[in-house]
């Protein structure tokens, strides 16, 4: 991240009437691209094939950039010295409002911690959960009342368009495809399903948004997404597994143990040389 | 004598992608406006991917430019509305076509999400930049650059990048 693209007004249209309403709305979007861009970014010359390794990190670059710009936003509205960098880098952990899901690592719940214990049916079980998800919230988001919001949606949403059939298509590759990647596909798909349940319960932030007419109501996402889901979980062959009771609440700031280790890698460099330029 | 506003035109007209050498900004729709202001000109840029790494060489490059040429300038990036391939001309498709790679099909905007993920490969009818066969097929959706995909051609056998419709 450079200051000189921070400088940049998001040019076009007025400072925004709502103020500072939504900041805490724009830092939920942003934390979600950039732990899942981080995360994702582990396999980048690590792939299990070269095509996907450079997939995984083109779809890093997009969600990194996307967090850029609603970083961008969120400083420009909160004034007082915030930039892109200070929140990205400077926040610590129970300040950071994504989902849980996203920051949970490569691997299913009893296995190590090793670089070569990671699944890549973990990773694209993720991606999909997330895509459908984000398809439909940009897509939402692209009429906010908020036209910066808006304007930033509109490209996000060509992005995950393209996020989301990247997953699809490894989800029934791998669904339906041999024993092993079936069983491990369909382990991906019973361990993380639990965490989608995060998607459907409201926080403050987004419950202000919705009111405000800045954010979208996600209760009117999930007919939806639960027919991309299915329909696409169906042509693999893998079945939904039931859960219900358990909702992490990453969004609220109360994430897993594994989100610090995240942002100790990603926030290291820059803390330890505040400032720095190349 | 010409005015302010079309000397920056000019000047910036050679301007090309850092990634691909062979268009220029204005014909990628990158350079989207030049209005003249009260000490220069003010020149907007819109971005293309989010995280495109060449956008901020795209906006030194335009700095540099007009700085050499001695006309005060202001570099503004604006996000709405969102850039499309739409915008590239007929000419900077044949140019990407000649430079070998296949240039953008239509993005079927008004496509809901839903008919789009349901819609898997292909997507689109890609011809070959070299030997213009349609007997192609993707090899992966996510190539070189953010808005690249890598295809192989099925007759010639030769492996190419399609600009993706974005």
């Amino acid at each position: 991240m450079n200051a000189t693209q921070a400088s940049a007004p998001l040019g076009g249209s007025a400072p925004n009437a709502a103020g500072s309403v939504g900041v805490a709305y724009l830092l939920h979007l942003a934390d979600n691209a950039v732990v899942l861009g981080q995360r994702n970014a582990e396999w980048c010359g690590h792939g299990p094939i070269l095509e996907e390794d450079i997939a995984l990190a083109n779809v890093s670059l997009d969600h990194i950039g996307q967090a850029r710009l609603l970083y961008q936003l969120a400083a420009a509205r909160m004034g007082g010295g915030a930039s892109e960098d200070s929140l990205a880098y400077f926040r610590d952990e129970t300040a950071f409002r994504n989902y849980t899901l996203l920051e949970l690592p490569h691997h299913g719940p009893l296995v190590g911690y090793a670089a070569s214990d990671r699944d890549y049916a973990v990773t694209i079980v993720r991606n999909f959960f997330y895509g459908a998800l984000m398809v439909l919230v940009w897509d939402a988001l692209t009429r906010s009342a908020d036209t910066d919001l808006a304007a930033i949606a509109a490209k996000s949403l060509k992005e995950a368009r393209y996020h989301l059939h990247h997953a699809a298509d490894w989800v029934v590759r791998l669904g339906d495809g041999t024993d092993e990647s079936h069983a491990r596909a369909q382990a991906a798909v019973d361990h993380l399903f639990r965490y989608t349940e995060e998607f459907w319960l409201p926080s403050p932030a987004e419950t202000e948004a919705v009111a405000s007419g800045i954010g979208v109501e996600v209760a009117s996402l999930r007919a939806a997404w639960d027919a991309l889901v299915d329909e696409t979980l169906a042509e693999a062959t893998l079945s939904r597994p039931a859960v219900r009771g358990y909702v992490p609440e990453g969004k609220l700031g109360r994430h897993s143990e594994h989100l610090g280790y995240l942002l100790g890698e990603m926030q290291g460099l820059a803390r330890a040389h505040p400032g720095a330029t190349w | 004598m010409s005015t302010l506003v079309e000397r920056t035109w000019a000047t910036l007209a050679p301007l090309t992608d850092p990634e691909i050498p062979v268009v220029s900004l204005r014909e990628l729709g990158i350079l989207r406006e030049v209005a003249e202001t009260a000490d220069g000109v003010e020149v907007v840029i819109t971005p293309t991917y989010t995280g495109c790494p060449a956008m901020g060489q795209i906006e030194d490059d335009v700095k540099a430019c007009l700085a050499q040429a001695g006309i005060p300038a202001r570099v503004v990036t604006r996000l709405a509305p969102a850039w499309t391939t739409d915008w590239m001309s007929d000419a900077a498709k044949e140019k990407l076509r000649a430079y070998g790679i296949a240039p953008p099909g239509g993005t079927r905007l008004a496509e809901s999400v839903v008919q789009f993920v349901r819609r898997r490969p292909p997507l689109d009818e890609v011809a070959c930049p070299r030997c213009g066969s349609t007997h192609t097929v993707v090899s992966s959706q996510f190539g070189s650059t953010a808005c690249k995909a890598l295809y192989k051609c099925l007759d010639c056998q030769e492996p190419f990048d399609y600009f993706k419709p974005y």
